[in-house]
């Protein structure tokens, strides 16, 4: 059966892992490609990297920590942040990425959704959504450059034009939720789950075990993603794992 | 050395990077005589099955059909084993290497397309490819067209229905999830492979 995926996230500013992490027995806790073996060893099916600096001058440090991180990672490794161009996107697939994903850049020209896909194929292409719900109505806007900008679309409309476009997943962060360690808004993922074929990531918001039963099911999501919850809550994600099938959520465990 | 066949159709680093590690030697090529001095040949397929028209086109197809006929081991994954067959669904017009036939064919609409994700295998013992794999293994796939259970089938997958995961004849090999994204069971396929 197909598995529900969890991904694990790790967010880069000038090549180490921020948010802060307290993983025992690691040489260097800000290691991305250090944490991102970690997570893999410990049953992530997925890793995404993050590079929240996205600073022009910063792009070289990137590549390098995603070479370096690639060389021993043998499950898919999704980079997103500052990717602009189709010539960006190459290099991040010349170092090793397998997806990446573009955010802000798609929405001020969505055809890079396109020439990404032409060239990388669409299973290289996840389009990351930044929702906000809007004030009393079943409504989410997408926002761009972090969350700081409204975009001034429907996050539902415009994740069924990134699918048109060619992207081949939809990365979908509730901003309400993001940090909070509530919950996924299970409410928003499930409209844009039922909006489109590809599959959805729910991001933002994961506290505990019981967040990920509830996405999965009341939500509908095809997989769902947290950063500090791996970093603080649970040791392992197997502890995850072991908790989601017992409660009848299909996982890869043991993998 | 293991040629990895590149048509210009997507990412080729995670295979190279899996062969790497396994300590192969092996180089990403597009010239149709490196491909006749391979002692293997992989063809890593992403994206649309109209991409390996660049094969005919570019020579390689010709370079591969003698080296598998002279008996080099050959892996097509993705739609690198989607292209051993006839054809596809995905593009019509566009010819396989057919050297085992029949055709790739839709997901049916029950299901989400594509087919992103941790899947099962079901193995055939019989599998020089898939020897000391378990029934039950997890595999990453991501494709949206898929070939049929055939004579040639020694692992299956249940997505909107059984379909072939992996084929196998002889020395010639396909699977249609990605080894070199599987993790330890996918590098012990490729590290089989680099050992036939």
């Amino acid at each position: 059966m197909l598995t529900k995926r969890i991904i694990a996230c790790l967010d880069v500013d000038g090549g180490r892992v921020v948010k802060g992490v307290q993983f025992e027995n690691l040489r260097d806790a800000g290691d991305p490609a250090e944490l991102a073996k970690v997570h893999s060893e410990s049953g992530a099916d997925e890793i995404v990297l993050l590079d929240i600096s996205a600073a022009h001058e910063r792009r070289a440090t990137l590549l390098e920590t995603v070479r370096r991180a690639a060389r021993q990672l043998f499950i898919p490794f999704t980079v997103g942040g500052g990717i602009r161009t189709l010539e960006d996107a190459a290099a991040v697939f010349l170092a090793g990425a397998d997806k990446i994903s573009i955010n802000s850049a798609a929405l001020a020209d969505p055809t890079v959704i396109t020439r990404v896909a032409e060239r990388f194929g669409s299973q290289a292409v996840v389009v990351a959504i930044d929702a906000k719900r809007a004030e009393g109505a079943l409504h989410w806007e997408a926002f761009t450059h972090g969350g700081r900008t409204s975009a001034g679309r429907d996050a539902i409309a415009w994740a069924r034009e990134a699918e048109s476009r060619g992207a081949g997943e939809i990365l979908l962060t509730s901003m309400d939720r993001d940090g909070t360690g509530a919950g996924f808004d299970c409410e928003l993922t499930r409209c844009v789950a039922d909006a489109v074929r590809i599959p959805v990531i729910a991001s933002g918001g994961a506290g505990g075990a019981q967040h990920f039963v509830e996405v999965f099911i009341e939500g509908h999501a095809d997989a769902a993603l947290a950063a500090s919850i791996f970093h603080y809550g649970f040791s392992r994600i197997a502890d995850l794992k072991q908790q989601l099938g017992a409660q009848g959520i299909p996982v890869r465990w043991p993998c | 050395m293991i040629a990895i066949v590149d048509y210009g159709a997507g990412n080729l680093v995670s295979v190279k990077k899996a062969l790497d590690w396994l300590g192969q030697e092996c180089a990403i090529t597009s010239s149709p005589g490196e491909v006749a001095k391979a002692v293997k040949i992989v063809l890593p397929g992403v994206g649309h099955f109209a991409s390996t028209a660049a094969l005919a086109q570019s020579g390689l197809q010709d370079a591969i059909a003698d080296a598998i006929g002279r008996g080099i081991p050959f892996l097509g994954i993705c739609v690198g084993m989607q292209w051993m067959f006839e054809r596809s669904q995905e593009s019509p017009k566009t010819c396989g290497l057919g050297v085992l036939s029949g055709e790739c064919e839709r997901f049916p609409g029950s299901v989400k397309s594509p087919h992103v994700g941790w899947n099962q295998l079901e193995v055939d013992p019989s599998s020089r490819l898939l020897r000391g794999v378990p029934s039950s293994s997890f595999v990453y796939f991501t494709h949206s067209f898929r070939v049929p259970l055939i004579e040639t089938t020694v692992a299956c997958c249940e997505y909107g229905g059984r379909f072939s995961a992996a084929v196998e004849r002889d020395h010639l090999f396909g699977v249609q999830f990605h080894p070199e994204k599987s993790g330890t069971i996918g590098l012990k396929m490729l590290g089989k492979f680099c050992a036939l």
